[in-house]
């Protein structure tokens, strides 16, 4: 069992370790939809709340895997449970908020394929993290992805009224961009102890 | 297009250059940026990504007209999942090192939408042959792109290739480029050069359609 403090773990996830920054984590979304700050926000808040519901299920599932001795089943088990929780919590949301369904509608089955879904299933597990653990892990990343994909959908923003050489436009532009906030990233290095 | 007079040989070569899927589809840039921090890296990633592409499109394309159209996209994952299992766990027979070095971006395999992608835009939609000849041209091109990056990365970053040293002492390391960051300036360099290359070849293809309107400016 992992003793790391839950606060070390926040800062870890959300900044130091940034999912989209520092681990490559989620870039196809952060590339798709990061040319307009206001679907980024949602698309932030979408990931972070897939990201809490597959995180616990991920952690009973190994629990249920260890019982049962079979390690090699973990991926498969994985992939296929937060595809069909997307797929719940998507009629679940439809179902009683409308109004949430039509703010996250498109992007819930687009994230099933998002690799920091995935990625925090198994970093969380290789990590041996504990329930309490688990879920301040899986908020600080979702909180790590919004901000990477506000910031970045802010500066593209400002960046369609700049001229830029023609060669530069689109995903070379924004690769570049991620590039610099990537470097400032690494400046909360140690922050989180 | 079933019906256009497109060879199987078409098929291959479409992945390596002209339709490659990590400089023109800008397709599964996670490995892409993760693990291209060594040559020997980015070429593991990529041929173990080449294999199960190649795999799960021979699979998927003998089982599509069993596959009910409600539930193919679970089943091309699950069918990715296996495959994606089974390289993990070669990769950790032949060599531990490796296994390390490309930790959890083995099983991450799973979610690159550049192999659901081909299973939903070409497998499910071709004969056994022509998908298996798309998966190793998409599946080459894909290594062949990650190797450029990593290869870029490894020469700047640590002055080496394949662990070789290349420089002198002297050579200063470009620390930035075995950081993330160097990922993404890597790869913005690689999208930039081949916009330049586009626009060339479109300038060139405007000056030859109109070849009587005034002399060509060199």
């Amino acid at each position: 069992m992992n003793q790391e403090p839950l606060w070390s773990i926040f800062v870890n996830a959300s900044l130091v370790n940034n999912f989209v920054l520092a681990y490559f984590l989620g870039i196809c979304p952060f590339l798709g939809v990061s040319s307009k700050l206001d679907t980024a926000t949602r698309m932030g808040g979408a990931v972070t709340f897939v990201m809490l519901v597959s995180s616990i299920c991920a952690f009973g599932i190994q629990l249920l895997l260890t019982a049962i001795d079979a390690p090699y089943l973990k991926l498969i088990s994985f992939i296929a449970v937060i595809a069909s929780t997307v797929q719940l919590v998507e009629m679940f949301i439809k179902k009683f908020s409308p109004a949430l369904f039509r703010a996250l509608g498109i992007f819930l089955p687009l994230i099933t394929t998002n690799c920091a879904i995935l990625g925090l299933a198994l970093f969380q597990t290789n990590k041996g993290y504990g329930f309490l653990q688990c879920i301040v892990y899986a908020l600080g990343a979702g909180v790590g992805f919004t901000l990477a994909l506000v910031l970045i959908a802010g500066l593209r923003e400002k960046l369609e009224l700049a001229e830029v050489p023609d060669v530069t436009k689109g995903t070379a532009m924004a690769l570049m961009l991620a590039g610099l906030l990537s470097v400032a990233f690494m400046g909360f290095g140690g922050l989180g102890g | 297009m079933p019906t256009s007079p497109r060879t199987t040989t078409d098929e291959f070569i479409k992945g390596l250059w002209r339709e490659n899927p990590v400089f023109v589809q800008v397709l599964g840039m996670c490995p892409v940026l993760a693990v291209s921090n060594t040559a020997i890296n980015a070429l593991a990633m990529g041929l173990a990504t080449a294999f199960v592409l190649i795999m799960s499109n021979i699979v998927v394309s003998s089982l599509r007209s069993f596959i009910p159209k409600e539930v193919r996209i679970a089943t091309y994952i699950l069918v990715i999942a296996t495959f994606v299992t089974v390289v993990d766990y070669v990769i950790q027979a032949i060599s531990l090192d490796l296994y390390k070095a490309l930790g959890a971006f083995i099983s991450l395999i799973v979610v690159n939408c550049l192999i659901l992608g081909r299973a939903e835009a070409f497998a499910s939609k071709n004969t056994v042959v022509r998908s298996t000849m798309d998966g190793l041209g998409m599946g080459i091109g894909f290594a062949f792109a990650l190797f450029c990056l990593g290869a870029v990365r490894e020469i700047l970053g640590a002055g080496s290739i394949f662990g070789i040293q290349l420089f002198h002492d002297s050579f200063q390391d470009w620390v930035v480029m075995v950081l993330p960051s160097g990922g993404f300036f890597t790869l913005a360099g690689w999208l930039l050069l081949f916009n330049w290359l586009k626009q060339r070849k479109a300038k060139k293809e405007q000056m030859t359609a109109l070849p009587l309107a005034e002399e060509p400016a060199q």
